[in-house]
């Protein structure tokens, strides 16, 4: 995948004037935050579950390593294999492996944000394999070559006249001139042509959502049950999963899995919550024979116990995303990878570095929203700012702004400078605004990030500090 | 060693992980049984209210639950009803009087050939099969989930290759929790998991094209669950 | 947020007043008017002429080493008071939930940093939550929706209490806005670094602000409110934006609604 979070700013704008966008961006910010809304309504012990839920993770990212290793002595304990990988470029080489003793030719994908991450598709293709996305949405994308727009719904900035078009233009084995203008036709076509390549595979990857320690178990979330056909019918099941997916028991497993689907979709439960330990047994009437775990790094032990720790704990659900107005605004393709909203903004200039995603954490208001509904009690604008920090620090981003600001806090720390300063420019400005004679300006110099589109105030004239020491009301 | 070789790839990531922590033999230890411990004790954390109740009550809840979720459930009274029952939601639903089913104890011991006209196969499914039988080891009352686990009487294939999945569901095995259900199928397996075990809550579905959510997008498009009475309680 | 701890309140409790920057110096109505509510509630009011800037946009920008020096210079100005009130839920989140995290480092100060926030309240909050016998004797023929701004609503609790004060006011018709809580797009330099995504949340709320057929937007954050009014005059709305301290102190009469008045 194509990295443009560097281009944020021109993402944005044609997120801004993609039509087909935004109809599909106003129903999902209303429909997700209401969903979960009822959800959380039927559920009275919705704020305790997510308290476990917080402590479960906080427990878990205090103890990591002996997790992991507990975990993977599980995993091989049930006839299964771990593979360690520091980053992207070696969990590629440990999946192409595999898949080449496999003697893969196609491999089918459930969903998984870490293969992205770590460009595993790209990969096999570079290497004669055909990876298959079978998650409807991404299944979608990766016929158009585009990278997801939502975590959950990856397909979700598209009409489905535009599914239509792709589906005319890569299914030629059909009639060009079906009708596909319901849904459902769109549907039941992608579920024909996937259902073959499902029985095919030589082998299927899938994320997990989770990684038990207790149990050495991985655990998939789907709606479509594309995850289950993906790893139970090839010969070979490769998980693919980051460090900090692993938790204690099963019984903390479904903790978590109370507040993922209502925080996502709205949804109680997913449709499909599947717990895979090893291969098929002995005595199994289907499943895989090999089963192998990657577990990837990627820059998460660097998180650990600094000030982007409690990142860790994001459960990829996607509440934050549903409720962000700048995701409701642009969409996910502004950020430019496959992370977005507040849960990207915060986790890509980890993983890519702050030069490359300088925006992403400045393209912010700070409402707060994403905060109050990430079941994991994240304090993403906290970390957002963290990255301003860090920005400013480094001395990235706009010189002017940066002066401009400068200016400012100079005198805002010198209130003696301060007062006249400010009685001078307030009067100015008033003296404009009164030639003016609206009230208000339509254009300033200087002012242009505002006066673009909105008008501005002309000051009263007089500051408040001022007319108060004057004794005026 | 070489950055290839897995042994230094995997101490290589746990070195990084460590460098967070106080790894003197004295932490270290302390962590690992702190783990150990809390692996042991297999705690529940909050348990919703919701799924309480006698069996009743919580089978009321299951049913709700799943109708919710677009499953449909019908009430079985004798195992021997079963084939009844099956080749009522076949024909119910214009399909073809044939079914792939596991070759589970409760099955097994029908007088399937009561209904001649039901063709039963036995097994694991490649595809082919419109309709399938399962036999789930458990459901959970809390989201009218059905619980099913591989096995030689369980093959999982029948959970998400046929158009059709019909569920038998005895009373006896239906828990009201996800916690209820985890320490039966631990009691089952004398505590080593099966390789699959799924929680399936209402048949398959998307909303990718358009937000418009639709039934069978990979799995089965409908999900009908027997409710068989055999009448212990759990 | 977590509940303040009852403070011990000596008769009259001698209140700061923090204006706020863009209060200070775009609007003095707004200062006027929480003083004057103030005083009917019984405080002892004083406008410390060395306050400045709460310093929302150094932290905000990165600038800790700005922040810091500004909100010492808060602290300097304020400490001495029973209470700290500002017409501002996000300067006022600025005071007690942020400049902690400033000076985490610093444990002497920190505490009397703490201390500072601790005695530190929106006016509408400090209204109804602290002085809760005062009086609202105002008179607004009309209809008003009010804007929940972000950080006064998730960091300082604001939500009932201007709604309450409102009911108070004789003649005025509350009406909600589908989305009151959602940003208005403003969050400080955010506004003009990124004007594009900005616009675009202020036009879903003006679009949701006239659809509640208000004569009058009310709101207790300034910042939203010369964004949303900007907004609103650049899409010639006739509907009119006020910051709520002018309408429960029943001066709307002297002065023109933000971004002023158009003839009828």
């Amino acid at each position: 995948m194509q990295v443009t979070s560097r281009s944020f700013v021109a993402n944005a704008k044609k997120g801004l004037a993609d039509a087909n966008l935004q109809t599909a961006l106003a129903r999902l910010s209303t429909g997700f935050p209401m969903a979960r809304l009822a959800a959380i309504d039927r559920m009275p012990e919705f704020e305790r579950l997510r308290d476990d839920a917080v402590a479960i993770k906080d427990h878990t990212l205090a103890n990591l390593d002996a997790y992991l290793e507990r975990y993977e002595e599980k995993v091989i304990e049930s006839g299964g294999h771990v593979h360690w990988a520091a980053d992207g470029q070696q969990a590629r080489d440990i999946v192409l492996q595999i898949c080449r003793d496999a003697g893969a030719r196609t491999v089918t994908k459930g969903k998984s944000m870490i293969t992205e991450e770590a460009g595993i598709n790209e990969h096999l293709e570079a290497n004669g394999i055909e990876p298959i996305e079978t998650d409807l949405g991404e299944y979608i994308i990766q016929l158009r070559d585009e990278p997801p727009s939502h975590i959950i719904a990856p397909a979700i900035h598209l009409s489905k006249e535009q599914v239509a078009d792709t589906f005319v233009a890569e299914h030629t084995d059909f009639a060009p001139d079906r009708d596909l203008t319901d849904p459902r036709t769109l549907l039941e076509e992608a579920r024909a042509i996937l259902r073959r390549k499902f029985i095919a595979a030589d082998v299927g990857i899938t994320g997990a959502n989770m990684l038990i320690a207790e149990t050495g178990t991985s655990v998939i979330v789907t709606n479509e049950g594309n995850g289950d056909l993906t790893q139970t019918l090839p010969k070979t099941h490769i998980v693919v999963a980051s460090i900090e997916k692993v938790v204690p028991t099963l019984e903390d497993a479904t903790t978590i899995l109370r507040v993922l689907a209502r925080s996502a979709t709205g949804q109680e439960m997913a449709v499909y919550n599947t717990f895979s330990t090893g291969p098929r047994r002995p005595d199994d009437l289907d499943g895989p024979e090999n089963y192998h775990v990657v577990i990837l790094d990627n820059g998460r032990s660097d998180m650990l116990g600094g000030e982007f720790n409690d990142m860790l704990r994001c459960i990829k659900c996607s509440a934050c995303i549903n409720h962000c107005p700048v995701y409701k605004a642009v969409g996910g393709h502004a950020y430019g990878w496959c992370y977005s909203g507040p849960m990207g903004a915060v986790l890509v200039p980890g993983l890519l570095g702050l030069a490359e995603a300088h925006d992403l954490p400045q393209a912010s208001s700070f409402c707060g929203r994403c905060e109050d509904v990430c079941p994991m009690r994240i304090p993403l604008p906290r970390m957002l700012r963290a990255w301003r920090t860090k920005s400013y620090e480094q001395g990235l981003g706009s010189k002017t702004s940066r002066a401009g600001l400068g200016v400012w806090a100079y005198f805002a720390r010198r209130p003696l400078l301060y007062r006249p300063l400010m009685r001078l420019g307030v009067a100015a400005l008033a003296a404009l605004g009164a030639f003016r004679g609206r009230g208000r300006f339509s254009w300033l110099p200087l002012a242009g990030g505002w006066t673009t589109s909105r008008d501005l105030p002309v000051p009263e004239g007089r500051t408040f500090v001022e007319q108060w020491k004057r004794g005026q009301r | 060693m070489k950055p290839s070789n897995p042994d230094f790839r995997r101490s290589n990531v746990l070195g990084n992980i460590r460098k967070s922590f106080d790894n003197s033999d004295k932490a270290k230890s302390d962590r690992f049984a702190a783990v150990d411990a809390r692996i042991r004790a297999q705690r529940p954390n909050v348990v919703p209210a919701r799924a309480s109740g006698d069996a009743k009550a919580l089978l009321a809840l299951f049913i709700t639950q799943a109708e919710q979720a677009s499953a449909t459930t019908a009430r079985v009274d004798d195992p021997n009803d079963l084939p009844q029952a099956v080749l009522a939601y076949l024909t119910a639903n214009a399909l073809p009087p044939r079914l792939k089913a596991a070759p589970h104890a409760v099955l097994e011991n029908i007088a399937w050939s009561k209904q001649p006209s039901l063709d039963m196969t036995f097994g694991a499914t490649l595809g082919d099969d419109e309709a399938a039988l399962s036999v789930a080891f458990s459901g959970v009352a809390e989201t009218g989930t059905l619980v099913l686990h591989s096995g030689p009487e369980s093959p999982t294939t029948l959970n998400f290759l046929p158009d059709h999945h019909l569920v038998v569901l005895r009373t006896s095995v239906l828990a009201g929790t996800y916690e209820a259900a985890w320490s039966a199928l631990r009691n089952a397996g004398n505590g080593a998991m099966p390789r699959t075990v799924n929680w399936v809550t209402g048949p398959s579905r998307s909303g990718d094209i358009d937000q418009t959510l639709l039934m069978g997008a990979h799995g089965p498009r409908s999900l009908h669950i027997l409710i068989l009475d055999d009448k212990k309680t759990i | 947020m977590a509940e303040q701890p009852p403070i011990d309140r000596p008769t009259p409790p001698h209140v700061g007043l923090f204006a706020t920057c863009l209060v200070d110096l775009m609007r003095p109505s707004v200062g006027f008017a929480t003083a004057r509510l103030l005083e009917a509630a019984g405080c002892r009011v004083s406008v410390p002429e060395s306050q400045t800037c709460c310093g929302q946009p150094a932290y905000n920008a990165g600038d800790a080493t700005d922040a810091r020096a500004i909100a010492l210079n808060t602290l300097a100005a304020f400490e001495a008071f029973d209470y700290v009130v500002a017409p501002s839920g996000s300067c006022a989140a600025m005071i007690r939930v942020h400049y902690p995290r400033l000076f985490a480092d610093d444990p002497e100060i920190l505490q009397r940093i703490q201390a500072l926030g601790k005695k530190t309240y929106e006016l509408t909050s400090f209204l109804k939550d602290i002085m809760d016998t005062v009086e609202i004797n105002a008179n607004f023929n009309g209809k008003a929706t009010y804007h929940d701004a972000c950080s006064g609503l998730r960091e300082m609790a604001v939500k009932e209490q201007p709604r309450a004060l409102l009911g108070d006011v004789e003649g005025l018709e509350l009406v909600e806005a589908a989305e009151s809580e959602a940003c208005c797009g403003f969050g400080g330099l955010f506004s003009v670094k990124y004007p594009d995504i900005s616009t675009k949340m202020v036009s879903d709320k003006t679009d949701v602000l006239i659809a509640t057929g208000a004569d009058m937007v009310l709101g207790g954050d300034l910042g939203c409110l010369m964004n949303i009014a900007g907004r609103l005059k650049r899409r010639g709305s006739t509907l009119e934006v006020r910051h709520v301290a002018e309408v429960l102190a029943d001066m709307t009469a002297d002065v023109p609604p933000i971004a002023g008045k158009d003839k009828a």
